[in-house]
């Protein structure tokens, strides 16, 4: 079991976690934040392995990771 | 379930000013993560430098004190070696260690400074808005080689690390990337020895880090990260370049 | 009893530094100071201090900017070009509030110049010298004894005001050979620093930076800072000599005011009454000790070795009330006190 957590107010939709997760948990949606930013979530969570690397990649400290 | 991954101590909890897929951030909490790992934090003193790099007392939960344009390895010396006992470590950009502080890196670097230098190359100048850097490559459009960096008329890109590696006094020296989860391991491992340098009192500590920076390369952020690592990486080879940290001693 | 010893003008100032606590030194060979470096070399690791030479003016001010950020006395010195190398660095430590003691011994100027003494670092010295509105305290010792005594207040003053402070001598005052009595000071009344960066063990991170990006925060940065030069006024120190009885009072510093004084004995014997007044703080300037002067004498002359840069001051201060002449010796001959009398009389002349 795993989960992940995403801080969105502090997400700039770069994507690197879509990119890294291998899983393909990861979509940018197309929900905005406060600053302008469509903000990344994860739509699949049962398959979340709880690697963490989508927290690893994510230059702004977005992501908690649980498992 | 146990939490596995979370927000270092030693990262003050902000946002980050920088570009969306900027890869400082990465960068900045990498360090972090080595502050707490080795129990720095209150002993530490981190000297700012001046470019995108400039917040970084916004970040680290740390004594901070900033240095002119270039200068930090002899700020950090002055610093380290008035109160040796304390962790002092730089985090500098291409321009500023790679241009302006060209000196004062080789120098601090030669006398065997026991400082940890974080270099952060993007090939370019990114708070003043993408103008040519030491490290921009042949060809590069920036905003100061607008018909690309023509070797003839503006030189070459500087390898430092290789140059660090030539210096008796430096104990670490690595290049590395954060582009994608296998390179950004082997950077933690780089700046945790660049700490060791220091803690284990070797010699200086230093580590150039290939990072992206998508909006003066006019590049999305995937886009960015997919240059470091098929146009930057081959013209700057990662890899540690020296490491006499495994030698016989404490 | 004190000690009296033989000393050369550079070293009296490592002397000063080291009496006054001073356990850091980060410097460069130029001439006419090497004798500094090298009294630091030889005696910083008797006393458990550090001496390194740095591979630059730059580097060796940047040294001094990060030692006295962690709240040590540290001290750096060079002449006048160097000194024009260090003044980003100085504007810096000047923005962040970070003492200092940086010394002067100037040489000719500009550009490479000579190694003759010069007095033409007036303007750097007392206007800031670099970028922003800034000022140190300078002090411009006269005698090898002043070298040494006015280096300790240095330390003291750049403590008090958190402020690098300058000492502005010259190739004459580096090079001479004095008796100097040596009185260390009673260190135990030191200024108290709660704002130095040791690591944050037992308490919040600090920050020392020059850079203030929000909308009025420099402002208000600027004015306070303003307000301190303000309050260093209190500090003002200047010399004067037969200015009681004076016809006609000459402003000079430095070894101008040195070669004066003996000008000045000439002056007495052929029946003219002159008297000296000599600015030993450049910044703060003796601006009301001038003016005080100027309510009964009507002549001033100002002599310098430059074409015109403390006049200026002088000016500011008295030109309203009184007559301000000048004579200038651009750097490249030192005069004689038989030559500075001759101008002397001539000015006396011209005023009369």
């Amino acid at each position: 079991m795993a989960k992940v957590e995403f801080l969105e107010e502090r997400c700039k939709g770069c994507g690197l976690c879509v990119l890294t997760c291998p899983k393909n948990c990861l979509i940018i949606s197309s929900r905005f934040n406060r600053q302008g930013y469509a903000i990344a979530e994860c739509i699949h969570p049962e398959d979340c392995t709880g690697c963490a690397l989508c927290a690893e990649m994510c230059p702004d400290v977005v992501i908690e990771v649980w498992k | 379930m146990k939490q596995k991954f979370k927000r270092p101590e030693s990262l003050i909890d902000v946002p980050f000013h920088f570009c969306p897929g900027c890869h400082h951030g990465i960068i900045h909490r990498i360090v972090a993560e080595a502050i707490d790992e080795f129990g720095l934090r209150e002993r530490s003193i981190g000297v700012a430098s001046v470019g995108c790099s400039v917040f970084m007392y916004d970040y680290f939960d740390v004594d901070v004190l900033e240095a002119p344009h270039g200068r930090a390895p002899a700020v950090a010396t002055g610093v380290k070696r008035a109160r040796p006992e304390s962790f002092v470590f730089t985090y500098q950009g291409d321009g500023d260690l790679a241009a302006i502080g060209t000196s004062e890196i080789i120098h601090a670097a030669n006398r065997g400074e026991r400082l940890s230098v974080i270099f952060v190359n993007n090939t370019t100048y990114g708070m003043t808005g993408g103008q040519m850097a030491p490290t921009t490559l042949p060809g590069q459009t920036t905003t100061t080689t607008p018909y690309g960096r023509d070797t003839y008329v503006a030189g070459f890109p500087i390898r430092m690390t290789e140059i660090m590696a030539q210096l008796a006094g430096v104990s670490y020296a690595a290049r590395v990337s954060v582009h994608n989860p296998k390179a950004l391991m082997k950077t933690k491992k780089a700046v945790r020895k660049a700490f060791e340098s220091q803690i284990r009192d070797r010699g200086l500590g230093f580590v150039e880090v290939l990072s992206a920076c998508p909006t003066n390369w006019k590049m999305k952020p995937l886009e960015a990260a997919r240059h470091v690592e098929e146009v930057m990486a081959p013209s700057f080879p990662l890899g540690e370049y020296k490491d006499d940290l495994q030698t016989s001693g404490t | 009893m004190s000690d009296r010893k033989l000393v050369n003008g550079n070293e009296a100032i490592a002397m000063g530094a080291i009496d006054a606590g001073c356990r850091f030194y980060f410097g460069y060979p130029i001439t006419p100071q090497n004798q500094i470096p090298e009294y630091m070399a030889a005696h910083l690791p008797e006393v458990g201090g550090v001496f390194l030479q740095a591979e630059s003016e730059i580097a060796s001010i940047n040294m001094l900017l990060g030692a006295g950020a962690t709240g040590v006395r540290a001290m750096t010195s060079s002449s006048s070009p160097g000194i024009s190398l260090k003044q980003e660095g100085i504007s810096y430590m000047a923005g962040s509030e970070i003492p200092g003691v940086i010394v002067n011994m100037s040489r000719s100027g500009p550009g490479l110049g000579g190694i003759a003494p010069s007095q033409g670092d007036y303007f750097q010295a007392t206007r800031g010298g670099g970028h922003g509105d800034y000022r140190t305290l300078v002090l411009a010792p006269h005698s090898v004894q002043e070298n040494y005594d006015l280096t300790i207040r240095a330390f003291d003053l750049a403590d008090r005001y958190r402020n690098p402070v300058v000492v502005l001598g010259d190739a004459i005052l580096g090079q001479i050979k004095e008796p100097v009595i040596l009185r260390p000071p009673d260190r135990a009344k030191e200024t108290r620093k709660d704002w130095i960066l040791t690591g944050c063990a037992g308490r919040k991170p600090r920050l020392l930076k020059s850079l203030y990006l929000t909308d009025g925060e420099l402002t208000e940065h600027n004015w306070r800072l303003y307000r301190k030069y303000q309050e260093m006024r209190r500090e003002v120190l200047y010399e004067t000599v037969g200015t009681e009885d004076a016809e006609m009072i000459v402003v000079a510093f430095g070894s101008v005011g040195r070669i004066v004084k003996t000008s000045l004995e000439m002056a007495r014997e052929s029946g003219l009454r002159i008297g000296l007044l000599r600015p030993v703080s450049l910044f703060p300037f003796p601006t009301e000790a001038l003016q005080q002067a100027a309510e009964r004498v009507k002549r001033f002359l100002v002599m310098e070795l430059n074409t015109g840069q403390m006049v200026e001051d002088v000016k500011l201060s008295v030109a309203h009330m009184a007559q301000v002449d000048f004579y200038g010796r651009p750097p490249g001959s030192i005069p004689t006190p038989d030559e500075l009398f001759k101008e002397i009389q001539s000015a006396f002349e011209r005023m009369s």
